[in-house]
């Protein structure tokens, strides 16, 4: 049985832990053995968005310091930490007695979906859930790491499943990290325009990868109080979707 | 009323304006263009490498270039005037004007021209100066800015551009594009015959034979750098490529990225001013290299922002310019592109906050056709506007430093947790919170915020072997 390390992100530890334990159950399901170590906090990108460039060392130097002592792949719910840790932590550590460690960790970790699909060659996890949904690919995921069809694919094979695809799919929403609360003006316009053609498709359910951009979405549909409801790609495969 | 300093004022102003519906309309126009160009073109991200490869080429010997250039542009005939900021282009290109005695002058499009600000300057000297670009002639007759790199009127709709002509030239109304093009056509066609002076951009110059390329999608460029006596070419002085099969490798990506043309309409390859066997062409050609901060700009971390061939892609593909338009960047270049170069070029004072006006979402690179790496830039901006005395939104300082402490001491983030779970449901109701303190508030004056979780995902895993 493969041993592989939840690296959970600070927002599902602090907001949904569901989210996580849908993970492990996800993980288990096709046979790891999931390890959870507890001295990991934050990857450390808040500070990295605001140009906090020695902050964000110490969070990420913190961070693979905790993962460099483990084994096994490093999986993550959220494709915008796991690009942090891939593509950023290194270049924060760059020259420092972390740098080497920096790239090990770098080179382990996976977000779920390409876990399961890429290193695993699991497209089926074999569940249920009825509901039509359209999947967003949330940005770092999408261009920094290549995750859309490893999700697209896992999803088209739930049961019951209908998936649509929304105008310009591969917009952002707005959310973008502390943006949101820098320019919330203009978040909140880029979240309209996002949740318009999320609407447009009429389906019940947006799923996605990374949780910051979900509640980014799920707090913009219940201001225009719309019966669109949001939930984790991880949820879906755990079979625990709340209805 | 006095112009507005930061992004998030100017934002504030474009923000759900008349303008911001028709920039996103066109920047949705024009990135529908640009895919279906480059899906069916096979050889796009080899193109985009080897364009890469070219212009960065050019600018790590971009002094050797230059030389070349402008040795071949005086060997035909030609000037050519190294300016170091705005002011030596502006007198320079007004003394040409006094000692021909210019009266008239026509222009094509040109970036460098509203960088340095050149019309006003001209107009204080007695002279006529016409926008022969429909999108500039549009700008220049409603005495508007322009919001976008290529298309400098899409903040306005053909009907407003209707009513605008109605207005001030005393035309019919119409909102057909076709007719409104025709309308400009034929009040500009006078004003090419009686201009003394052209004056264009280049797009391109040609270090190996001092040629300039200048693309243009309605002619108007090749009659502006031809039909009146004196040629006044504007050119920012990264704009090289070292020779002509080069150009044409920067011509695959250019009109594919910017409008979704494989080849703008007119492609102009302008060598010299008239030779004496020519039958007709301008008796002088002026070429004004302008610096204005790209030396600097060269020397820092985002010299390859200068790699830029200004085909507008990036402001399409941003959802921050697709939400706020090009006016709220301020400064002459806008998007994601202005968002790295106008710092760049004039520092990040005042332009400090504009590295934070993005997502980072990347759809910049994506389909950016010299694949420069804006994010990556917006991030070593924000590094370097982070250290100032008072940082763009400085206010979060003490947030993220106490955050820091907090998440490398898993002790504490272990209380962090549990506190932040107790405030976070005192302050909700039925799982959501709808109001938010201090700055967070700026999150929940849009958006509702899911209440924190009564117990922590690290707190069940710590249970449940138990």
């Amino acid at each position: 049985m493969p041993t592989v390390q939840l690296f959970v992100t600070c927002l599902i530890d602090g907001f949904s832990p569901e989210v996580g334990r849908a993970t492990v159950k996800v993980l288990e399901g096709v046979g790891c053995e999931v390890a959870f170590p507890d001295r990991q906090t934050c990857c450390g990108q808040p500070a990295y968005n605001a140009g906090l460039a020695a902050d964000a060392a110490r969070m990420a130097a913190a961070t693979v310091g905790v993962l460099d002592e483990t084994e096994g792949a490093i999986v993550l719910p959220s494709g915008s930490c796991a690009d942090m840790l891939v593509n950023h932590a290194p270049e924060l550590l760059a020259g420092t007695d972390l740098e080497e460690a920096a790239g090990r960790v770098a080179a382990r970790v996976r977000e779920l979906t390409q876990y399961l699909v890429d290193d695993r060659g699991i497209d089926d996890v074999d569940v249920a859930c009825d509901a039509t949904v359209v999947y967003h690919p949330s940005c770092h995921g999408l261009r920094n790491l290549g995750i859309r069809e490893q999700a697209e694919r896992l999803l088209d094979a739930v049961h019951g499943v209908e998936r649509r695809i929304p105008d310009e799919v591969e917009q952002c929403c707005g959310f973008g990290g502390l943006f949101s609360v820098e320019l919330p003006a203009v978040s909140a316009e880029i979240l309209r325009i996002k949740l318009d053609q999320l609407e447009a498709t009429g389906a019940d359910l947006v799923v996605g990868g990374d949780l910051s951009c979900l509640l980014h979405i799920e707090g913009g549909l219940r201001r225009r109080d719309s019966s669109m409801r949001v939930c984790h790609i991880a949820e879906i495969l755990g079979g625990s979707v709340p209805s | 009323m006095s112009e507005p300093v930061t992004f998030v004022e100017r934002s504030a102003r474009t923000l759900g304006s008349h303008g911001a519906a028709a920039n996103l309309a066109g920047a949705r126009r024009f990135t529908e263009m640009r895919d279906g160009a480059v899906a069916d073109y096979r050889p796009l991200e080899a193109m985009r490498d080897r364009a890469r490869q070219i212009r960065l080429h050019t600018l790590a010997n971009l002094d050797r270039y230059l030389e070349q250039f402008a040795d071949e542009v005086e060997r035909l005939g030609g000037t050519v005037f190294f300016a170091a900021d705005a002011t030596e282009a502006v007198d320079h290109v007004r003394r040409i004007a006094r000692d021909n005695g210019v009266e008239r002058v026509i222009k094509s499009k040109s970036m460098i021209s509203e960088e340095i600000g050149l019309n006003h300057a001209l107009e204080a000297d007695g002279c006529r100066v016409v926008e022969t670009d429909l999108g500039e002639f549009i700008i220049q007759i409603a005495d508007d800015r322009p919001s976008h790199i290529i298309a400098p009127a899409i903040h306005r709709t053909a009907a407003d551009v209707g009513h605008l002509f109605a207005d001030r030239l005393g035309v019919p109304f119409t909102d057909d594009a076709d007719e409104l093009n025709r309308l400009a056509r034929a009040h500009l066609r006078a004003e090419f015959l009686e201009a003394d002076m052209g004056v264009s951009g280049v797009n391109f110059g040609v270090a190996d034979t001092g040629s300039l390329c200048v693309v243009t999608n309605e002619g108007n460029g090749r009659l502006t750098t031809t039909a009146p006596r004196i040629h006044v070419a504007l050119m920012g002085m990264e704009r090289l490529v070292p020779d002509m099969a080069d150009l044409a490798q920067m011509l695959e990506v250019l009109a594919r990225s910017g409008t979704g043309q494989r080849l703008s309409v007119y492609t102009n390859i302008i060598t010299g001013p008239r030779r004496p066997e020519d039958p007709d062409g301008p008796e002088q050609l002026h070429v004004v290299v302008l610096d204005n901060g790209r030396t600097r700009a060269l020397s820092g971390e985002t010299a390859e922002i200068l790699a830029c061939i200004r085909c507008g892609a990036c402001l399409n593909a941003c959802p921050v310019y697709r939400a706020v338009g090009g006016h709220a960047y301020g400064d002459v270049y806008p998007g994601p592109i202005g968002a790295v170069l106008t710092p760049a070029l004039f520092g990040l004072d005042p332009w400090g906050d504009l590295p934070y006006a993005s997502t980072l979402c990347g759809a910049c690179r994506d389909v950016c056709p010299v694949r420069i790496d804006i994010p990556r830039m917006l991030v070593a901006l924000r590094q370097e506007a982070a250290a100032a005395p008072s940082p763009p939104f400085g206010w979060l300082r003490p947030g993220l430093k106490l955050y820091t402490a907090v998440a490398t001491r898993p002790s504490w983030w272990r209380w962090f947790l549990a506190i932040g779970s107790l405030l976070g449901r005192t302050l909700g109701r039925g799982g959501t919170i709808e109001r938010l303190p201090f700055h967070a508030g700026g999150w929940t004056r849009y958006r509702s915020l899911r209440a924190p979780a009564r117990r922590s995902f690290r707190a069940w895993w710590s249970n449940r072997g138990a």
